[in-house]
């Protein structure tokens, strides 16, 4: 049987999730777009690589710290930002691609 | 709105004229991207002066800044060899090789990334660095600083730049960047072609320009004014040179190394962070057709077989050999001060 607190745990990582958010960002002719998104916990992003060649976006924020990997034309891959704070997005490949997300409560 | 008939708006005129010959020389594609910039950038805490200049290109040429007074940044970076030094590593006090080939200064002023791993941001961050490693000029840079405040002639000179900062770290550094700074690429027939001359590059020239523009895909690395968009890749040369992986375990870096200026490329061999390849053919072929491995999954999806034949490397090269302009003709000073 659940204890309690795991119960209310699930519960609301479930009702968190039911309201999670996705928003996209375009990775197209070197560059992120938007430049800047305003995001919740719990919300998606969505990276979308509309060049012609592969891309990358990692951050090192410690609040989201993440790193996609090499992404090739075409792809897609989603990040979910766990905590708030201002996070700093490049690609490792292209250092002139740049965004800055903020993550809010 | 009645316009002014003064030197901005003829500037206005002819730069909007160049923008519109860019435009219309290829019919429908805008190339006003391969337009030089309007300005050399300079951070807003070192503009660029005269003063700074001169005493730039004073501390640029001098050896004193070496430990055995031997070598200076012209060494390694010397306008004879395309702001290279025609070796495949560079070779720094006691003769001493370093790792890799050493990167042409020109046009780092528009480079977002400094060295070949890109590990410093600014030319400022840059400039001190091979004054202190120890296979190129070995120099303490405490040391260095003493040595440059007895100097009565640098003192004045610092200070005639820098008023008031004295001889420091910092002084030191934004001074040497402002000389490279003016170490920028000239007008070459590229230019006049993009500015509406047809007759500026020959046949095999514009056939080149289609290929690196389409087939070849170069321009997926090497864009814009300065035919590179700063970014990173490992052209699978199969070295033991981690390149920016050894800044940071990121699998991206991983044996990547940053996309360099092609503006006088005819100038400034032997190729690539190893100084491995020797003639601009050999590395437009290893750049064109997959690198050195082609097909490995080592190297970085960007460098992709393009199946180009031997004429079409050619006329590829043909089209780079239309990027080398003048000669700067920076004199190096034949004394220094004292």
């Amino acid at each position: 049987m659940m204890k309690p607190v795991v119960m209310l745990a699930s519960a609301l990582t479930l009702s968190m999730s039911l309201y999670a958010a996705e928003h996209v960002i375009n990775q197209k002719d070197k560059a992120f777009a938007p430049g800047t998104m305003k995001v919740k916990v719990g919300d998606k992003i969505i990276f979308k690589n509309n060049d012609g060649f592969a891309h990358n976006a990692f951050s090192d924020n410690e609040a989201n710290e993440f790193d996609i990997g090499m992404q090739k034309p075409g792809q897609d891959v989603s990040i979910e930002m766990k905590k708030p704070g201002k996070v700093e997005v490049e690609c490792a490949i292209h250092p002139n691609m740049h965004m800055t997300i903020e993550v809010v409560e | 709105m009645k316009m002014k008939r003064d030197g901005s708006n003829v500037l206005i005129t002819l730069i909007a004229g160049l923008a519109i010959a860019a435009t219309s020389l290829h019919a429908g594609e805008d190339l006003s991207k391969w337009l030089r910039p309007d300005a050399v950038p300079a951070p807003k805490d070192n503009q660029i002066t005269p003063e700074r200049v001169e005493l730039g290109t004073f501390l640029y040429f001098d050896t004193r800044l070496s430990r055995d007074g031997t070598v200076s940044c012209a060494t390694c970076h010397n306008e004879a060899n395309g702001w290279s030094d025609g070796l495949p590593k560079a070779i720094g006090i006691e003769g001493r090789e370093g790792p890799r080939n050493s990167p042409t200064v020109l046009n780092t002023a528009y480079q977002i990334r400094q060295f070949w791993d890109g590990r410093a941001k600014t030319l400022e961050e840059q400039a001190l660095g091979p004054i202190e490693a120890d296979v190129e000029m070995d120099m303490d840079l405490d040391e260095l600083l003493k040595r440059l405040n007895k100097i009565e002639g640098y003192k004045a000179l610092f200070e005639k730049a820098y008023p008031g900062e004295g001889i420091t770290r910092d002084t030191l550094a934004k001074a040497i960047a402002t000389f490279e700074r003016t170490v920028v690429s000239t007008e070459a027939p590229f230019d006049r072609y993009i500015k509406g001359d047809k007759s500026a590059i020959d046949e095999n020239a514009k056939k080149g320009f289609a290929l690196f523009t389409g087939k070849a895909h170069c321009t997926d690395c090497h864009d814009g004014f300065n035919f590179t968009d700063g970014s990173f890749h490992n052209l699978g040369l199969g070295d033991a040179d981690e390149g920016r992986y050894g800044l940071k375990k990121r699998a991206a870096w991983f044996h990547a190394f940053k996309t360099p200026t092609l503006r006088d490329v005819t100038k400034s061999g032997p190729y690539f962070h190893d100084g491995s390849i020797k003639t601009l053919a050999e590395a437009t072929a290893v750049c064109g057709n997959g690198g050195r491995f082609p097909n490995s999954e080592k190297v970085s999806p960007l460098i992709v077989d393009r199946g180009l034949n031997q004429e079409e490397l050619e006329l590829l090269v043909d089209f780079l050999k239309t990027l080398e302009g003048e000669p700067l003709n920076i004199k190096e000073p034949t004394e220094f001060p004292q």
